[in-house]
């Protein structure tokens, strides 16, 4: 595991944070900093907000109150043309994927670098292409339909339809969910290799205990729309927390 | 009032649910004029759109047409002959043709086929969280999806309109030739004897605005869909129903409006 260096500048900083569907409180109180270059696992059941948090982040949802400070601005205050120019500098892996299914993979990959990068050639989006399928393993399948794909894949190629934008900030949302143990150590090694290989800060949500252990940092636990510890893994889970506790030992009999 | 309370409201849950809904409609169908005229234009999928909707309902409409053109004038031959009064056959089918059955046949046939088929496309893309994917990769999803399909059923329904006129016409010219044996010459001339400028402008008029509605209604069911697959099929089932609805009180309206101009 990694030490995390605080010193460097935070890449996503959030400050009380909450949201609210109807009479439902997901998010209460939320505060979070992720950091320079590192892996932030964030852990908690279904339905504690993990996903909204991340959807805020990226300014997909907005929040009820509190502030989401991105690379050096208030999400919520941007106008639409500085948040898509915020929104090139984040990556989001869906926990579906969300491939467009009416596309091949390489126009799923093309489709947001032509519409950003108008100068580049054809025969450097062919590169660019050629590249992220290579970081992800899946040079052979650009011309696969998504219904063509296993999960594990389909999770692969939408890792790197965000990666064709270089972006420095990745947002995952829960990678390895409904994948065999095999696939998601190789998700789990791939989230690892992005990180290196592209630099970037990252927002892991799971619930997934090995996913956390392999590709996070830093693991911060949410429970009840706020984060109750964090830290490393092992001091995470070195608690008295039944909360904590219930969560950890429901994972290890699964 | 506040949000958190739902037992209270402005008028009524009704109509206080009718005003969102239509204060939503209005914001959709601004922010499909706002972005038609602004940059970048996503020609490709335009003429993609065009193809979906305009070739791809050829099959139905050629056989909608013609049988239409058939049937109507099998159905008023006997009503005529009474009188003496076949020679205005082609005539009587040309207006009713031309000024009404071919603008209507051809948008409830595309409400069926073209606005179920958006609902369901947009709605499935919905929720499997693609139009997220785009919105997070700052590609504008609704210029995208929204301003070409909508853009694609006003520019092919008129085109489809004036097909289906054509192929019901030579359906009926079929039938009367079988029956009559008129030559095409006069069965042309005695057509459009009675159809005016006013006539074709007013259909095709009736086929833009029905072309509007089907894709407008269409993707704002299915853009605004939520609740899974089950949310799917009743954006597309609700695409069709509201465009038909609206099909049939424009019709009214224009028709109206345009007699007023004769």
């Amino acid at each position: 595991m990694a030490v995390i260096n605080k010193d460097k500048q935070q890449a996503v900083i959030i400050r009380g944070l909450y949201k609210s569907f109807g009479n439902n409180d997901v998010l209460r109180g939320v505060d979070l900093d992720l950091y320079g270059g590192e892996n932030l696992v964030v852990l908690g059941k279904s339905g504690t907000g993990k996903s909204v948090l991340i959807k805020i982040i990226s300014g997909l949802l907005k929040p009820d109150s509190g502030t989401v400070n991105v690379l050096g601005k208030e999400v919520a205050s941007l106008k639409e043309k500085e948040l898509n120019e915020l929104r090139l500098k984040i990556g989001f892996s869906f926990q579906n994927s969300a491939l467009y299914d009416s596309m091949t993979v390489k126009e799923n990959l093309a489709f947001p670098l032509v519409r950003h990068k108008t100068s580049l050639s054809r025969r450097e989006v062919d590169k660019a292409i050629d590249t992220v399928l290579d970081a992800v393993g899946l040079l052979d399948k650009k011309k696969q339909m998504p219904s063509e794909l296993s999960g594990g894949q389909k999770k692969r190629i939408g890792i790197a339809r965000t990666l064709i934008l270089q972006p420095e900030i990745m947002l995952y949302d829960e990678p390895t969910a409904g994948l065999d143990p095999i696939t998601s150590c190789e998700i789990n090694e791939l989230i690892n290799e992005v990180k290196i290989k592209y630099n970037t800060s990252s927002i892991i949500i799971t619930h997934d205990l090995t996913c956390a252990k392999i590709t996070g940092d830093r693991v911060a636990m949410l429970l009840d729309g706020r984060f109750v510890k964090e830290g490393s893994f092992e001091n995470v889970f070195t608690t008295e927390d039944e909360q904590i506790k219930s969560f950890y030992d429901y994972n290890f009999i699964q | 009032m506040s949000s958190k309370n739902s037992n209270n409201y402005f008028i009524s849950k009704g109509v206080d649910r009718f005003f969102l809904i239509f204060s939503d409609v209005v914001s959709f169908i601004g922010k499909f004029f706002k972005e038609t005229f602004r940059r970048p234009f996503e020609w490709n999928e335009l003429v993609k759109q065009s193809y979906e909707v305009g070739y791809k309902s050829l099959a139905l409409i050629t056989l909608t047409g013609f049988i239409t053109g058939v049937v109507f004038t099998k159905q008023s031959r006997p009503s005529l002959a009474e009188f003496g009064a076949q020679s205005w056959l082609p005539s009587l089918v040309a207006i009713a043709v031309i000024k009404s059955l071919a603008p209507l046949v051809t948008a409830i046939i595309c409400a069926g086929k073209v606005g179920s088929g958006i609902g369901a496309e947009l709605g499935s893309m919905r929720v499997t969280e693609q139009i997220d994917a785009m919105e997070v990769s700052a590609v504008k999803p609704f210029k995208y999806l929204v301003n070409t399909r909508i853009g694609a059923t006003t520019a092919m329904i008129p085109m489809l309109m004036l097909y289906t006129a054509f192929v019901s016409m030579m359906g009926s010219y079929l039938d009367i030739y079988l029956h009559e044996q008129t030559s095409f010459t006069f069965f042309i001339q005695s057509a459009f004897s009675k159809i005016t400028f006013l006539d074709f402008a007013s259909s095709i008029i009736r086929s833009i605005v029905f072309g509007f509605t089907i894709g407008a209604v269409g993707c704002y069911k299915g853009y605004h869909t939520t609740g899974g697959t089950q949310g799917v099929g009743k954006a597309a089932n609700a695409a069709v129903v509201t465009s038909m609805f609206l099909i049939f009180i424009e019709e009214v309206i224009i028709l109206q409006i345009i007699n007023y101009f004769r």
